[in-house]
């Protein structure tokens, strides 16, 4: 399956990562590649197949909606690039 | 008592439960040993303070306790540490020191073992060479004969093996979501086991793959895997898909005897361009396992051939949604921005930056499978084809299938930087025969049983039922008995 520079470019932006224009051609042929080899999964007959949701058999535990944990504004900003009076900062994002 | 650090975590636990050694004689000759192996990146943050400490809690506390009290370990740089550098040997997590530890090092640590270090890997998890670390490569400690190119130790958990397998430590954690812990030991002559998806929380642990990830140990033996199992093993009400189930006593379990068990042979895994070498080492273990006993039954699992594809559906999928959390934001690396940069330059210069190649293109790959349009056409027939690669697992086992036994590997470690002009799929086929067994949820084991022309380790994979590590541990067990695998690397380094 053939990606255009296009696609490539949509793709990049969809997962936030910046792509210089001239790395985009190289990036689409390596996607192809890639969909190229997963396509052999159309031979598969799937019909009536559920998709696997659970990879063992077990019910997902529940427990009382309660605070566990908590108090932590320290340790929660302590690795933040910028923190600033107890908040992580980020370029403004309303004009 | 010299070279404490070629011990086994079994010796050293008999030696130390006798008062023949001390933790801190033990810490302090694997230190050592690590001050002068820089040559093989596998060590890539140092934490001789800590071991010391640990060591000389571990002498203070005695030895009759825990089986571990004393015992240094190498940790891999995926698992959380607290106040450690914890990068995934990503250059996004430059930086980071948790504040809080993973589940597994907790319970480690708990049993009195040691922290030596954080050890390299692909970065993320993602490769099968230890090339992708941000760190440089880890280099096997293995040559081949009369040759002096540096070879891959196999990855992702590339610098647990080289670390393990020359000795830096007496075990080490790993782990694997497509045989990632498998395929190193394979490469470098130790034994690595991949638990049944759940056994082992995934607390801590940097995500990759969710649904695939498993943590597990890698080591000198069999025994000292059945050892280090148990102690990382265990339900963690903070990871909901861990098991709540009763960790048994796995070392107990090792009888050697597998008379009456039914091994299977599977007709997949026979795949063209595999090398005489694995042909010859999978006939010689069937033969060994017949000969301790086992009835040997030819199996098939029609979907082997669509394992990989959909893992490169799956995984990259999973990765996509993981690594979104990468942002700046929080944790880690963030790019200096230009005046008008907003927040989404922010989020495309910061991810641009911090990821390498190979984790860019699988989070793109997984954007786009996952995107509007594809899902279905890639996502959920993948979904699909798993189930189908766990019903014939299911099918065989129904049968009356104890394990299976395949290849680990599909060639012995290759040289470093050979793959650099491979399309990624070609790196993606080392994986051809572990893949399966992550997709399945199952537990798998590589064993080293040979050596090829170039003095080469080669491992061969048992594949147990769900849960039945101790039976797995156990075939293994009768396995290395009979293949006496004894070859160590000449050191070099």
């Amino acid at each position: 399956m053939s990606i255009d520079t296009e696609t490539a470019r949509r793709v990049a932006k969809l997962a936030r990562i910046q792509v210089p224009e001239d790395d985009l051609p190289e990036l689409a042929q390596e996607f192809g590649a890639i969909l190229d080899f997963v396509e052999q999964l159309a031979e598969v007959d799937v019909d009536g197949v559920e998709p696997m949701t659970s990879v063992t058999p077990q019910r997902l535990k529940r427990r009382d909606d309660v605070v566990t944990d908590g108090n932590q504004q320290e340790a929660v900003l302590a690795n933040a690039p910028d923190a600033r009076e107890g908040f992580f900062a980020v370029p403004k994002v309303v004009e | 008592m010299s070279n404490l650090n070629n011990m086994t975590i079994a010796a050293a636990r008999d030696a130390l439960r006798k008062g023949e050694v001390t933790a801190v004689e033990l810490t302090e000759s694997c230190l050592s040993q690590i001050e002068q192996a820089d040559a093989l990146g596998a060590f890539v943050h140092k934490t001789p303070e800590i071991a010391l400490e640990q060591a000389k809690a571990a002498d203070a506390r005695g030895h009759d306790g825990a089986d571990l009290n004393g015992i240094p370990l190498g940790i891999k740089d995926l698992f959380c540490t607290k106040g450690v550098p914890t990068q995934a040997a990503s250059g996004i997590l430059d930086g980071f020191k948790p504040e809080y530890e993973s589940t597994v090092t907790n319970q480690l640590f708990n049993a009195g073992a040691v922290m030596l270090g954080k050890l390299n890997m692909d970065e993320f998890a993602m490769g099968s060479s230890n090339e992708t670390s941000v760190y440089g490569n880890a280099v096997n400690p293995w040559r081949r004969s009369g040759d002096e190119a540096y070879l891959t130790p196999g990855g992702s958990s590339g610098g647990s093996a080289a670390a393990v397998a020359a000795d830096l430590c007496l075990g080490a954690t790993g782990t694997d979501t497509g045989g990632s812990i498998r395929q190193p030991a394979a490469f470098t002559g130790i034994t690595g086991i991949k638990p049944t998806y759940g056994r082992v929380s995934r607390w801590g642990i940097v995500a990759f793959a969710s649904s695939l990830d498993q943590a597990g140990p890698m080591t000198k033996d069999v025994r000292d895997a059945a050892i280090l199992l148990g102690a990382m093993s265990g339900h963690d009400p903070k990871d909901s898909t861990s098991a709540d189930l009763p960790v048994p006593d796995f070392e107990a379990m090792l009888t050697g005897d597998i008379r009456g068990k039914t091994i299977g042979i599977p007709k997949e895994y026979r795949m063209e361009g595999t090398p005489e070498a694995i042909e010859k080492l999978w006939e010689d273990g069937t033969a060994m396992l017949k000969d301790a006993g086992a009835k040997i039954v030819d199996i098939s699992l029609p979907h082997t051939k669509y394992a990989l594809p959909a893992y490169y559906v799956i995984a990259p999928a999973e990765a996509s949604s993981n690594l979104a959390r990468y942002d700046g934001v929080r944790f880690g690396h963030r790019a200096k921005l230009d005046a008008g940069d907003g927040i989404t330059e922010m989020y495309e210069k910061t991810r641009a930056e911090g990821f390498g190649d190979e984790v860019k293109r699988r989070v793109m790959v997984g954007t786009y499978v996952l995107s509007a349009g594809f899902y279905d056409a890639y996502y959920n027939r993948a979904r699909k084809v798993r189930a189908l690669i766990k019903r014939d697992f299911e099918a065989v086992f129904a049968d009356g299938i104890d394990a299976i036994l395949t290849p680990a590997t599909p060639s012995a470690a290759f040289g470093l930087g050979e793959m650099i002009d491979a399309d990624p799929i070609q790196m993606y086929l080392n994986d051809v025969f572990t893949v399966t067994v992550n997709l399945a949820g199952l537990p798998g084991i590589s064993v080293p049983t040979g050596v090829d022309k170039d003095g080469l380790p080669l491992g061969l994979q048992l594949i147990g039922r769900p849960w039945e590590e101790g039976d797995l541990l156990n075939t293994a067990y009768a396995l290395e008995q009979a293949a006496q695998f004894v070859a160590k690397p000449a050191r070099w380094w």
